[in-house]
């Protein structure tokens, strides 16, 4: 029997002196697809930053890969797209040096070889952006600065991928796009936690659904069924002509 | 090159050199990380140490460079732990540390405030042969940082959160680059002196963006110029008896702004290659705008 790819047991967490995580369980298999759905200050931005210590935790216990997180060192395994708007930084940098990052986890501080190289190339032909190579990064669109940070986590070859929010702020070429990557990795045998906003393109390839509100966990099991965009969780029904004062209508798992 | 038969020139030259290289190298990171004053920060902060060094009778290089890593270190924690009051923090640290300096210097023995203003302005006359000795070894320190780590403190400075996972020890690189900034300021100390350091980390590094599309064009480009303007700085200010620091800052300056005006025509014959290089009838992706900063607010 494999052990879960990570495991959260009661995390708590908090921002300053605002609870964000009240004991977060969660579990991921091997292989698996898990969604963290919620709406915004639900926290789930939040746990996934516990799980790759970006956060601290205050109480609870996370393990990847079976071992604690604190004592984890094997970072290649896992693949991290950060919620950000852009891959650039202050500096012009081009979309190669960008996704060379990834390898930092296989090189640490030794030397840059040819093999990382062909591993950066790959990645890149993975997300459909190997013609843009050579571009600097700030010179792409959204989606695909998007491909770019997407192209950096898979650079590792990680078995172990944890995206938060990839689908923000992308056009629907790219969508497609980043779908279609993600589903040729499940089906190599990657694991997968993502936080969204909401189902999408993805959906077909959840295999399940963790819902939080106010940092807790509120729904663990198979992804709602949609139908149509307003059956999705976390779709908020905002009226425009509605009184002003009136707050959205909430429907769905999290009202 | 008559300039080459004085010892205090030979000094000086071989000292702004050794700037050129290093603020530009170290200066790059900082404004990759969106954090370019930095090192004016740091400089405010190494005045307490060349006041120190005199009341001490130690030598102000060594002593700015003490207390200005300290300093730098110090601004790290402020801000990884200070978060909200982080700005505050900073500002006791860059004012306390300039009135620190002015405080010990006249409290020194015969001190005053004219023996700090070398060091506040550089000077060519007093770059001393110990000065060259101790702004070598840091020079070297810094280029053995600046380049041999150069991947990971580019990861580091672009996005903290995804170095984390790569495993590196993002903690300890930032301490790294802070008291590489720390030394970097101290080996620019006696040329273009402490108010004017940070410009000569930044200006280059912005000037060269205006050519440049990659990271590494960008660092070779920004050191290049950097050693070509504290070069030519020092010799005008030989001939011309004008501070060092200022004409160099000042040739900087003009640097940036002769590559800002060529940077128009060049962006346009980039766009034009790139359109004939384009197979006909596939026209320029759109991009969308970001949204997600407005649409999850769970920042931290």
């Amino acid at each position: 029997m494999d052990e879960p790819v990570i495991t959260m047991r009661k995390v708590t967490a908090e921002l300053g002196a605002r609870p964000v995580l009240r004991g977060i369980d969660l579990t991921v298999g091997r292989g698996e697809v898990v969604a963290l759905l919620g709406a915004n200050g639900s926290g789930k931005s939040t746990a996934i930053r516990t799980i790759i210590g970006q956060v601290p935790v205050s109480g609870g216990t996370i393990e990847l890969f079976g071992t604690p997180r604190r004592s984890f060192r094997n970072w290649a395994r896992v693949g991290y797209v950060p919620q950000r708007t852009t891959a650039a930084g202050g500096v012009p940098a081009t979309v190669t040096e960008i996704v060379s990052s990834g390898r930092l986890s296989r090189t640490r501080f030794g030397v840059f070889r040819r093999g990382d190289r062909d591993a950066v190339r790959r990645a890149l032909e993975l997300v459909g952006m190997a013609d843009r190579a050579r571009d600097p990064v700030d010179a792409l669109s959204g989606g695909q600065h998007q491909r770019v940070l997407i192209a950096r986590a898979l650079a590792a070859g990680p078995e172990l991928l944890i995206m938060d929010e990839p689908m923000a702020g992308v056009d629907l070429a790219s969508q497609e796009v980043l779908a279609a990557t993600l589903r040729e990795q499940v089906a190599q045998g990657a694991t997968v936690l993502l936080v969204l906003h909401e189902l999408g393109p993805l959906e077909p390839l959840i295999d399940r659904a963790v819902v939080l509100r106010d940092g807790c966990v509120l729904h663990d099991g198979p992804p709602p069924k949609a139908v149509g965009q307003h059956a999705l969780p976390g779709h908020d029904h905002v009226h425009p002509h509605a009184p002003a004062g009136t707050g959205p209508i909430r429907t769905g798992l999290l009202s | 090159m008559e300039f080459l038969n004085y010892a205090f020139m030979q000094r000086a030259l071989v000292a702004a050199v050794l700037v050129g290289i290093t603020a530009p190298a170290i200066g790059i990171y900082l404004v990759q990380r969106r954090q370019p004053l930095m090192g004016d920060g740091i400089g405010h902060v190494a005045m307490t140490g060349v006041g120190l060094g005199f009341l001490l009778n130690a030598s102000p290089v060594w002593m700015a460079t003490a207390v200005s890593a300290l300093g730098s270190v110090l601004m790290e924690l402020i801000r990884w732990y200070g978060r909200t009051r982080g700005d505050i923090a900073l500002a006791m640290l860059f004012y306390g540390g300039m009135a620190g300096g002015v405080m010990f210097v006249n409290i020194a023995p015969g001190g005053s405030n004219a023996n700090l203003t070398s060091y506040l302005f550089g000077s060519l006359s007093t770059v001393s042969p110990s000065d060259v000795d101790a702004i070598t070894v840091l020079a070297a320190f810094v280029v053995l940082v600046t380049l041999g780590l150069r991947r990971q403190l580019f990861a580091v400075s672009l996005d903290e959160e995804f170095a984390r996972v790569t495993g590196l020890p993002v903690r300890a690189l930032n301490l790294l680059t802070a008291v590489t900034a720390a030394v970097t300021v101290t080996v620019a100390m006696r040329v273009v002196g402490l108010i004017l350091v940070s410009a000569l980390m930044v200006v280059p590094v912005a000037a060269a963006q205006q050519l440049t599309r990659s990271f590494a064009a960008t660092f070779a480009i920004a050191v290049a110029l950097g050693v070509t303007v504290a070069i030519s700085g020092t010799i005008t200010s030989f001939y011309q008896d004008v501070p060092p620091g200022a004409t160099i800052v000042l040739l900087t300056i003009a640097a940036f702004a002769a590559l800002t005006a060529l940077a128009t025509p060049l962006a346009r014959r980039r766009a034009r290659a790139a359109a004939a290089a384009r197979p006909a009838g596939d026209p320029a992706e759109c991009s969308i705008p970001a949204t997600r900063a407005a649409g999850d607010g769970v920042g931290v």
